[in-house]
């Protein structure tokens, strides 16, 4: 059975469009992530998964139920982890963690034990006792999970899950989500704008703009590239393209002033397009494609472009 | 069973929470006990030589006002504990609570529960101090004075959850709050009882719902000894009309909780 089913799905802010016909369908167990730039969608999609907004078109379904009549059936089978924390600062992680499993109904040693258990896996044991605020943000990020892990969600929502966390802290979250995985069957959905974290998912789906514009393993996503992606900076972009185009029939796309194109043997063309034209190029890279070589296929834009 | 787990557990958390947050921080408790009795003692002083409450034979005017300040605690205590919940919007414990499988209104409940113990508490603290100005205390009128509070700052809380759900900053949320929470107290038969005023100031007082809960108290305290109520409401009727406001506030609070999105 799906754990997640969206169909046609979408949404509007006034005149904005923030998802337009997205479909697609995450199987129990999987680690599913939605890349794509802010703006692009993924948080409206999270808020209607996660019951805090209501589609406006297409149908969104949670296992067996339909979002929004059977919210109340939705929510005993997530776990919702925010992009903005959603701890009391005032209260230690130990109270955190017992005041979520109440209001799951949780109670008695089942609470109690699952509360242990949490704790140590996050490794957060010896740190129990402690006011949340006194915690750095790395184990506040664990908190916040090891909370949204207490009542046994069949389903974790996760929205930019490891915003403000170091690129190590952030490997160790995805590990544990790994883990979790393993152990418990518990399917995880994410959003994310970080290739490193889209790269450790199972299959992702591309958001860009409230559409969604590819669905895929990530080495699938790389793969439909093929081959070798080569990027050259130079200070006359276009006459460089025209010249490119007439030499090697090959077409460069232009963005961000740089040249880009996807070759099936890249080594080759780096060498003859410096033969020929080396006093035009200031540099050239050349690598197998990344999700970001897939995101700017598939977008014309880079997943950052919006700071540009 | 499941609807208690799934009604019950969750109020209880919200409230021991509330309680957990008030005790942390210590000014909020020093503010709750110390303004009331500062004013409790200039009013009582001040107005001593000036002023003799009409209709209220052989009161003094510190005991005069001492049911009144009862009020001003609960009134005080229990609209400002939900300025949590502006502050659990803006921080996000909120979000949490929400994707909870919780009906709103046991969410709702919770949260006024929360400021109604707290408010009841320190009241409950203030009438122990009736003695202290001639107001002897039975058993029957503690409990009668505890059962009316509890109503009344019900009521309140979810005067102030109407408020704290609608706003996004406690800014917004004092500057609505000073707009009636003085005129509140002061027309509720605080510090001048209702007999002599100008008509259009009665007629407010018999409008504002606390002068009601006021009188309840006012009537439990001298159960005893009646005439030292004055011409305060009688204590059944004014204890429907506090039950009745309290029903009907937090009835509003739930309609906005459920019309707000997140």
């Amino acid at each position: 059975m799906m754990a997640v089913t969206v169909h046609d799905l979408g949404y509007t802010y006034g005149a904005r469009t923030a998802l337009a016909g997205v479909t697609f369908a995450v199987p129990q167990g999987e680690i599913f992530g939605l890349l794509g730039p802010n703006g692009g969608g993924k948080t409206t999609l999270f808020k209607i998964l996660s019951t805090l907004l209501a589609p406006a078109s297409g149908t969104a379904r949670v296992f067996e139920h339909t979002l929004p009549a059977e919210a109340a059936q939705v929510r005993r089978h997530l776990g919702v982890v925010f992009q903005r924390p959603s701890l009391d600062l005032k209260l230690t992680v130990h109270e955190n963690l017992i005041h979520h499993g109440w209001l799951y109904g949780m109670h008695g040693a089942g609470l109690r034990d699952r509360c242990h258990d949490v704790l140590r896996r996050f490794r957060l044991a010896d740190r129990a006792g402690d006011l949340v605020e006194t915690l750095s943000g790395g184990l506040q990020r664990r908190t916040e999970l090891a909370k949204a892990l207490m009542p046994r969600p069949d389903i974790l929502l996760l929205d930019e899950p490891s915003t403000g966390l170091d690129p190590g802290a952030r490997r160790d979250f995805m590990h544990d989500l790994g883990h979790l995985r393993r152990e418990e069957g518990t399917t995880v959905l994410l959003t994310t704008h970080i290739l490193d974290e889209a790269d450790r998912c199972d299959r992702l789906g591309v958001l860009d703009g409230g559409r969604l514009v590819a669905l895929g393993t990530p080495s699938e996503l790389k793969a439909k590239l093929g081959g070798d992606v080569v990027v050259i900076h130079s200070d006359t972009p276009d006459t460089l393209r025209s010249r490119i185009h007439e030499q090697f029939g090959h077409t460069a796309t232009v963005v961000e002033g740089n040249l880009r194109l996807e070759l099936p043997d890249g080594h080759e063309f780096v060498r003859a397009v410096v033969a020929a034209f080396g006093s035009a190029i200031e540099t050239v890279s050349f690598g197998k494609p990344t999700l970001e070589d897939v995101f700017i296929h598939l977008t014309g834009h880079r997943l950052w472009a919006e700071e540009g | 069973m499941a609807a208690a787990e799934s009604t019950l557990l969750p109020i209880a958390s919200l409230v021991r929470r509330e309680i957990i947050r008030f005790v942390r921080q210590r000014s909020r408790i020093v503010g709750a006990f110390v303004q009331p009795l500062l004013f409790w003692l200039f009013i009582g002083m001040g107005f001593r030589a000036s002023f003799q409450p009409a209709g209220v034979a052989g009161v003094q005017y510190a005991e005069y006002a001492y049911p009144g300040i009862i009020a001003m605690v609960l009134l005080f205590t229990a609209i400002f504990s939900t300025i949590s919940v502006v502050e659990d919007r803006r921080q996000g414990f909120l979000q949490g609570v929400l994707v909870a499988p919780v009906p709103r209104w046991a969410i709702l409940f919770g949260q006024a529960l929360g400021c109604t113990l707290l408010a009841v508490m320190q009241g409950m603290l203030f009438l122990c101090l009736g003695p202290l100005v001639g107001a002897g205390l039975s058993l029957e009128s503690v409990l009668a004075a505890g059962v009316t509070m509890v109503l009344l700052a019900l009521g309140l809380s979810s005067l102030g959850l109407i408020i704290a759900w609608r706003v996004d900053s406690t800014q917004a949320f004092h500057g609505l709050m000073n707009l009636f929470l003085l005129p509140m107290w002061l027309l509720s038969g605080a510090v001048f009882p209702v007999s002599g005023v100008p008509t259009v100031l009665a007629w407010l007082m018999r409008l504002n719902p606390m002068t009601y809960g006021l009188a309840a108290i006012r009537r439990a305290i001298y159960f005893a000894t009646p005439e030292k109520a004055g011409a305060a409401p009688g204590f059944t009727f004014s204890l429907a009309v506090t039950l009745a406001f309290s029903f009907i506030a937090f009835a509003i609070a739930l309609r906005t909780a459920k019309s707000r999105p997140v």
